[in-house]
Formats: structure tokens, C-alpha cells, sequence
């Protein structure tokens, strides 16, 4: 096997991994717009990165942390209905992130890899932030679990039994912003969402516990990597988008089966 | 207190709900106390100068119409609104359970009853035992939270709010969802619960007779205390029949003055100086 194609399958794995767990509580928060948002502004990060000389992850994070708290300033005033805020932010960010790059003039950016993914493309140092980052990103959730799964069920009752919720929020938001810093150059900023939600989605029906459907979200996850890229291979398909479409055609191959008891 | 009341009733003594100089503590121990406590939602005074107390081992009932502030105020003693005026004061460390009107969880979330429970807090599998076992739930424990009955869920919400030992257990009108049959179960079992553990209830209910009998104290909200006191005497103050228009034959009776009327914002139209009356 080619040492480009592990190299992809590694990267892959490891964001499947990482974005079955975080991806389950995406879709029990009713976050799918959110994370699709956040992930948009993504490259507004990746510019300002550029800009101040940081590695663009860091940029990545920075924009999307600010996203966050602006979506929740602004939610605040309820003037505007969380939809259509989401929509200004969204496509707002991501057309100042096109404009601010184009201004760049210097800096050579493979726009299509940043939008779409490179997943071919992956290097030794990539893997390095993908699995310490995703180890990071894990470990929080792992330890925040119960709790988070609290404020999911019901702010009040989580508030009422002292659990500081304004802060797991802002949390949750920070470990999407790195799950996104960091799968931003594998399948790229416009399908980041869907590996996120398409595996969980197809995990809920089988499952009977939220650990159950998180760990088989992963699985889904990893399958539908494993199975786009070597269509990908094999076709000569863009690697992101054959990753995406055999994540969905997962989806709805589990939904047609016969649901367990 | 108001002077210009015509005709006081035998029953209604000249005392506020919780007489609480402001700044100091209720006579007796209370659990939780509110001092001249006003809400503010969205620009629209929702309660105004509510001074009440619950004592240790006490069942007070709120009762008043849609929209007079029961649920608002059982939320501020909890935490959950912050008062605009007043304030809300409690026993430092005071452990609260707390029994919402009703809880949906996303049909998205695999969740078992058992799982749900052990949410809020470490617990151990023995300790949830004990709480489905009192709640009356135990053969609920592994099905799955989307599938139970409004009834069901309430009992399960029961559990819950024991899991924390509770001093105080606040029940947000707990007979919502639940048929009549259901009501009477629902409410012997919280009584027993109350016995068991000698914890003070805030129970929020829309009608006074179903839980009358299980009441110590009620407090009469519109917007403001209307009137309080033993739950017999509430049941025969006319302001408690000018709030609800029922048993119009009693209501003659008892007939008299008024010294103010409620206009449709619920506030108190001519002057008087916070409670209309008690018992």
C-alpha cells in the first residue's frame, strides 16, 4: 500500500474517531446548524492565521471561540430567530474569509483543499496534530461526559443542582471549534459538519445508550473513511466528498434494516 | 398592613405571609425565604413585593390563574430567575430537589430511565434502586425515557429529585400530565415522601381542591399575594373566589369590600400596601 494512502487512512481514522463521540452530542443538542457555522468561519481563521504568521489551526480556533460567543451575545437579544442568525454568521464569515484571502495577493492558498479537503494529501506532522489534538479534545469530553449530558437533557435541572452550565456550553463549543481546526484540512470546511452528524445519525437507532451510540458513531465513522478512500482510489474520486457520500449511503443503508427492539 | 379593609374575616389574621422585617430572617428556621421579591420577564412585572417563607417539613401550596406568577416564583426560589427587586434567601448548603411540570428528552438521545437518574450526580446503582423503589417506578428502570407516560415521568422526576436527599422539594404543578386517578397516587406518594425524609414542599398547583388536603399553608397569587393562610380559610376568602369565579353561593356569603381590583395586567389598581388579606 502507498505510504500517501496510510498516511490519508490514519488521518481519517483519527477524525472519525474523534467525531463519533462529539458529533453524538451535536445531534442530541440539535447543534447541526451551529457546528456548520462554525465550521464556515473556519477559513476567515485559516487567513488570519496567515496573516499573523500562527499556525492556522490556532487562527481556526480563535475565529471560531469568537463566532461562538458572538452567536450567544447576539441570541441574547432576541430579536432574531437562532436560524437566521446562524445563516448571517455563517455565510457572512465564510464570504469574509474568501474576500480577506483574496486580498492576500502574496500568499498561494489551495482554495479547493481548504472548502473540500485534502485527504491525499496528509504529512507526518498533520497525523501529529490530528492525534494529539483529538487526544486533547477526547480527553475533555470524557470528563465533562455526565455532565454535559445533563445540561443536554435540562439546563434548569442541571442549573438547580449547581452544575455551571453557561460554562460547559462555552466548553462544548471549544472542543467543536478543535474538532474543526483540526479536520479542516482533511475533508474541509464545507463537509466537516457531515462526518460530525451522518455517523451519529446512523448510530442512533441502534443503540440503547448514549456511550453505545457514541462508540458506534466512531465505527460508521471509520468505515465510511475506510470505504471512501479506496473508492476514492480506485475511481479516482476527491477523496472528502467520497468519504461524505459513503458516510450517507451508511445512513441509509441502517435505516432501511429493521430497528432493534 | 391595610387599614381600609371593611370587613376583616374572623379567620383572616392582620399578619403578613411571613411577617420578615426586611433584611432579617422569618421567625422560625425557615429553608428558604423571599423578601419584597419582585420578577421582571421581557419588560413585564411578573411578580411584585412577594414576601413568603417555607418552613422545614411544611407542604405551601401556590395557586392562582394562568399567568399570576406561580412558576415564576417557584423559579426564583430556585435560582433560575433573578429577582428584579427583593430578594430570594436561603439555608446556606439548603439541598433542593426539584420536580419541573414536565421534561421531553430529544427522541435522539438513547436514554434508560436508570441512566437518566444517574445524570445529575455520582450515584450509586443502590441509591437509584432506593429512589425508583420509593418513587413507585422500579419495573420502569431500564425502558427507555421517550417511551413513558406523562404520569410515569413524573414519578421517575420523583426519583430524581430524591437522589439528592432533598431539604426542600419544589413541584411544579406535578399533576399536569397525569389522569385523575393518577393525580390522587402521584400526590399520596409525595406525601409519603415528605413524611419519610421531613422535607418542606413548594408545590405550584392551578387548583386548590385537589391538593387541599395535603396543604399546610396556601399562598393566593396574582401577580402579588392575594391572600394566604390555611388552605380551608384561602377556600373561603373572596379573593381567592374573585381569582377563580367558582361557588358563587359561598362567595355571597362571604361577600365584602374590596379596597382594590385586578386590571388585566394583573397589577393592583388602587392603592393598598402589598398583601390583600390572610388566614
Amino acid at each position: 500500500m502507498d505510504e500517501f494512502l496510510i498516511r490519508a487512512l490514519a488521518a481519517g481514522c483519527g477524525i472519525a474517531l474523534l467525531a463519533g463521540p462529539l458529533g453524538s452530542f451535536i445531534v442530541w443538542r440539535r447543534m447541526a446548524y451551529f457546528g456548520d457555522t462554525l465550521s464556515h468561519s473556519a477559513l476567515l481563521g485559516v487567513t488570519l492565521g496567515f496573516l499573523l504568521g500562527v499556525n492556522p489551526m490556532i487562527g481556526v480556533m480563535v475565529v471560531c471561540v469568537a463566532l461562538a460567543l458572538a452567536l450567544v451575545a447576539l441570541q441574547r437579544r432576541r430579536t432574531l430567530a437562532a436560524d437566521t442568525l446562524l445563516g448571517i454568521l455563517s455565510h457572512g464569515s465564510l464570504s469574509l474569509g474568501l474576500v480577506a484571502l483574496a486580498f492576500l495577493e502574496t500568499l498561494r492558498v489551495d482554495l479547493m483543499a481548504y472548502l473540500f479537503g485534502d485527504i491525499l494529501s496528509v504529512t507526518v506532522n498533520d497525523l501529529v496534530w490530528i492525534y494529539s489534538g483529538g487526544a486533547v479534545a477526547l480527553t475533555g469530553l470524557a470528563l465533562l461526559w455526565r455532565r454535559l449530558l445533563a445540561v443536554t437533557v435540562d439546563e434548569d435541572l442541571a442549573r438547580v443542582e449547581g452544575m455551571p452550565v453557561d460554562a460547559l456550553r462555552l466548553a462544548f463549543m471549544l472542543l467543536i471549534a478543535m474538532v474543526i481546526a483540526i479536520a479542516m484540512k482533511i475533508v474541509g470546511i464545507l463537509l466537516i459538519t457531515s462526518l460530525l452528524i451522518i455517523p451519529a445519525a446512523s448510530a442512533r437507532r441502534f443503540t440503547r445508550t448514549p456511550e453505545q451510540m457514541a462508540a458506534l458513531a466512531s465505527v460508521f465513522g471509520v468505515a465510511a473513511v475506510v470505504a471512501g478512500l479506496l473508492a476514492s482510489l480506485a475511481w479516482d474520486l476527491p477523496g472528502g466528498p467520497s468519504v461524505v457520500v459513503a458516510a450517507a449511503s451508511l445512513f441509509l443503508a441502517g435505516s432501511l434494516l429493521p430497528m432493534r427492539g | 398592613m391595610s387599614t381600609t379593609h371593611p370587613h376583616r374575616h374572623t379567620h383572616a389574621t392582620p399578619a403578613p405571609a411571613t411577617p420578615a422585617p426586611s433584611g432579617g430572617t422569618p421567625p422560625g428556621d425557615p429553608l428558604v425565604w423571599t423578601e419584597n421579591l419582585s420578577v421582571r420577564l421581557g419588560g413585564r412585572l411578573v411578580l411584585s413585593g412577594i414576601t413568603m417563607a417555607v418552613q422545614p417539613g411544611e407542604v405551601v401550596t401556590l395557586i392562582g390563574p394562568n399567568g399570576a406568577g406561580k412558576t415564576t416564583l417557584a423559579r426564583a426560589v430556585l435560582g433560575l430567575v433573578r429577582p428584579s427587586d427583593g430578594r430570594v434567601r436561603r439555608r446556606p448548603g439548603l439541598r433542593v430537589g426539584y420536580m419541573p411540570q414536565r421534561l421531553t428528552v430529544d427522541a435522539t438521545l438513547p436514554l434508560t430511565v436508570r441512566r437518566f437518574l444517574a445524570l445529575w450526580r455520582p450515584v450509586t446503582p443502590e441509591r437509584i434502586a432506593e429512589a425508583l423503589e420509593e418513587a413507585g417506578v422500579t419495573r420502569l428502570a431500564d425502558a427507555a425515557v421517550q417511551t413513558l407516560s406523562g404520569g410515569e415521568m413524573q414519578r421517575v422526576l420523583l426519583a430524581r429529585a430524591l437522589l439528592g436527599d432533598p431539604q426542600l422539594l419544589v413541584l411544579d404543578e406535578p399533576d399536569q400530565a397525569v389522569d385523575v386517578h393518577g393525580q390522587a397516587e402521584l400526590f399520596a406518594r409525595i406525601e409519603q415522601v415528605r413524611r419519610r425524609h421531613r422535607c418542606g414542599v413548594l408545590l405550584v398547583s392551578h387548583d386548590l381542591h385537589t391538593v387541599m388536603a395535603r396543604t399546610d399553608r396556601v399562598i393566593c397569587l396574582n401577580g402579588h399575594v392575594c391572600c394566604h393562610g390555611r388552605p380551608e380559610d384561602v377556600s373561603r376568602h373572596p379573593e381567592y373566589h374573585a381569582l377563580f369565579g367558582r361557588h358563587a353561593a359561598e362567595l355571597a356569603v362571604y361577600l365584602h369590600h374590596h379596597d382594590h381590583a385586578h386590571d388585566p395586567d394583573r397589577g393592583v389598581v388602587s392603592g393598598h400596601d402589598g398583601d390583600c388579606c390572610h388566614g
